[in-house]
């Protein structure tokens, strides 16, 4: 099975290549885009990407591997990243990976048995103010309390079509603000 | 919310809290490209180098650099293009300052950089933001959009000839990015991995062009800097030498965690008491601080200053705790820490040092890049001893060779994370060793476990 982005990432793979001096800069936002269509980096994924840049295969998986949030492998649509460093743990955070886990009936790295959440440890995401936290997708949630992560699960489970695939860019975001889930929105800090 | 009033009127932070303050009609009413229309194509180039050298601004990525003196290393050849490239990864443990410029006030960023690539004549910049800051990244690509719509980026910078172009870039994933020549390779397009130096950017950058790069919040303060002149911007700290105003973070066990904005100078007390309301648990003792990210020593509020020679550079503060002391780059440096990214972690008497270690050791692990022996193969031997030790498998020889380990992983590598990981441990070790040795004498501790749920029952 071969891979090739769509139209309109293609359109936006094209502005973001006009970016830079040389076109293998474009590496990295080419592969997220691909992410963003296939869900991981696929071995089509990197084929596609050298033959588009001029790279060998082994240079793009070179660089597809150095990075955490390039998946090497298939996802669940809802990618659940909980934040384990100082602060976070200050906070409870291992409180809310056991929560998380039980959850969701699967182990940190696993998938759960519906196929709609994959479980991952995640190292400090820049809202140490704001612990514990958990990203979802693209969505952080913060100062999270094991009340309000067993509201946006369930909210999450129901949202989410079974078989449904899809990954990356808040494919499924719940549409309410769970009152006691801090969603960032705009203003303050 | 900012909590600036006892600390002087927000600068800074003048837009935060102003409802759609990241628009550039919002914007444009507090002033926002006031002093871009008023510099460019008006004022030369150098003159504003010359202000920021004034400014005393002391880089806020972690290491401090002036940031006037590292323009001033900017010498294109003839051909060379100069790049300006800002860093936004923002992966070290405990900040989380940039990601709120981004989302309160992107056109004051965009500014910066303008102002910025026009005194240095790059006709290009980049901003490389962590990839999982998603509302951050959005609003910095509505502010340049709007930049460029207003005919402040582009070909004709505020109706001048001068033509900047100004990019997001975004990473994916890796805190290594954060280091300077480790950013230029991904940026490139390459695995992220730190350089060696020399050649300095400023030398050879991007794509081996002479490129600046600053920290976000560096870059923000630039427009203050030129409206109030580098001198009176510069009048603000409490400090010499060290300028300004400044972001400081909190988080850990205070009731207030969260981003202020003060003069450069405040104490650790100050920021822990006045900005972060105070301990999270008022029956419980303050343990320690670790003062500007996860890579800065730790602090201990007992430790006094012991500088009766009048020309120590702590001799103001002789007498006083640790954490009484004006921080600023040089003073934390003179305490054997260093100010960082001025992002504190607070820990409560509920915490073994122990596990603190351990859960940052696990971190640094986890994002060495692989290059260096002594930093690949330390930061794994160091979280297999600590995993020993707080499982209660370890004897007190292997405190000890936790220590050699942690020596010989200093100054042997590529770029500063080895030291950055090494210096927090041996900080530790030295400072609460009694920790370490009751884990190796399988002593009952606090587990940092218990520490959670008593912080979430609360
Ligand atoms: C391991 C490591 C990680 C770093 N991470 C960051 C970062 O996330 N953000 C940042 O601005 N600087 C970071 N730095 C510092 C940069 O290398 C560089 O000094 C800084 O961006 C320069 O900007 P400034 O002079 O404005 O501070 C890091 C350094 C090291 C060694
Ligand atoms: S010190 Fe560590 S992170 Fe830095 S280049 Fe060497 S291996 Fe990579
Ligand atoms: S420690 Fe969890 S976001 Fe920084």
């Amino acid at each position: 099975m071969s891979f090739e982005l769509d139209p309109s990432r293609e359109a936006r793979f094209q502005t973001i290549l006009t970016r830079y001096a040389k076109s293998r800069a474009a590496c990295i936002p080419l592969l997220a885009l691909c992410q963003e269509q296939a869900g991981w980096i696929s071995p089509e994924v990197v084929d596609y990407a050298a033959r588009k840049l001029n790279l060998t295969t082994a240079e793009v998986k070179g660089v597809a591997t150095f990075y955490t949030s390039l998946h090497q492998r298939p996802m669940a649509p809802n990618v659940v990243w909980v934040c384990r460093t100082l602060s976070c743990e200050l906070r409870g955070a291992g409180l809310i990976q056991e929560c998380l886990e039980e959850l969701l009936g699967c182990k940190t790295g696993e998938t759960s048995a519906n196929g709609k959440f994959t479980l991952l440890k995640a190292e400090c995401l820049a809202a140490c103010g704001e612990a514990p936290m958990i990203q979802v997708n693209d969505q952080y949630y913060e100062r999270l309390t094991p009340e309000a992560l067993a509201k946006l699960i369930d909210e999450l489970d129901r949202k989410t079509a079974p078989g449904q695939v899809a990954a990356i860019g808040g494919a499924v975001a719940p549409d309410v603000a769970l009152s006691d889930v801090r969603l960032r929105k705009a203003g303050g800090i | 919310m900012v909590f600036t009033g006892a600390f002087g009127e927000p600068i800074l932070t003048k837009r935060y809290g102003v409802p759609d303050s990241h628009t550039l009609a919002v914007a444009s009413e507090y002033g926002a490209y006031d002093v871009l229309r008023q510099v460019v194509g008006k004022r030369e180039p150098k003159s504003i180098i010359d202000e920021v050298k004034a400014s005393n601004l002391r880089g806020r990525g972690g290491a401090g650099f002036p940031m006037g003196m590292k323009w001033g290393f900017v010498n294109p050849q003839p051909g060379q293009e100069v790049y300006l490239v800002v860093n936004a990864d923002e992966g070290e443990p405990g900040t989380f300052k940039d990601r709120t410029l981004m989302e309160n006030d992107p056109h004051r960023i965009v500014e910066g950089c303008i102002l910025a690539a026009y005194a240095l004549g790059a006709k290009r910049g980049y901003i490389y933001v962590r990839c999982e800051l998603a509302l951050a990244i959005e609003r910095l690509e509505h502010a340049i959009a709007e930049a460029y719509q207003a005919g402040y980026l582009g070909r004709n910078v505020a109706g001048t000839d001068y033509a900047f172009d100004l990019h997001v870039h975004l990473g994916a994933g890796a805190y290594i990015c954060g280091e300077e020549t480790a950013l230029l390779n991904s940026l490139e397009g390459f695995r992220g991995e730190p350089r060696l130096k020399p050649p300095f950017p400023a030398v050879a950058g991007l794509f081996g062009m002479p490129t600046v790069v600053n920290n976000l919040e560096s870059m923000a303060h630039i427009p203050d800097i030129l409206e109030r002149g580098g001198a009176a911007w510069s009048a603000l700290s409490r400090l010499e030498q060290d300028g300004g105003v400044r972001l400081y973070g909190v988080s850990g066990h205070v009731r207030r965690p969260g981003i202020y904005e003060g003069p450069v100078g405040l104490t650790l007390n100050e920021v822990i008491y006045e900005l972060g309301g105070g301990l999270l648990h008022p029956d419980r003792e303050l343990k320690a601080v670790i003062p500007g990210g996860s890579s800065t020593p730790v602090l201990r509020p007992g430790d006094i200053v012991d500088a009766p020679d009048e020309k120590h550079p702590l001799h103001r503060w002789h007498g006083k705790s640790h954490l009484d002391v004006c921080m600023g780059v040089d003073t934390a440096k003179a305490l054997g820490t260093m100010l960082g990214t001025c992002c504190a972690i607070v820990m409560d008497s509920s915490v073994s040092m122990v596990d603190a270690a351990r859960n940052l050791m696990r971190f640094y692990k986890h994002e060495s890049c692989g290059q260096c022996t002594p930093c690949r193969e330390g930061t794994g031997w160091l979280v297999d001893v600590l995993d020993r030790l707080c499982d209660g498998e370890a004897s007190e020889k292997e405190v000890d060779l936790l220590v050699e380990i942690a020596g010989n992983m200093m100054g042997n590598t590529i770029c500063a994370l080895a030291d950055g990981t090494a210096m927090p441990l041996l900080g530790m070790i030295q400072k609460f060793s009694e920790d370490f040795y009751a884990a190796a004498h399988k002593r009952p501790r606090t587990q940092l476990h218990d520490s959670w749920a008593q912080t979430l029952a609360s």
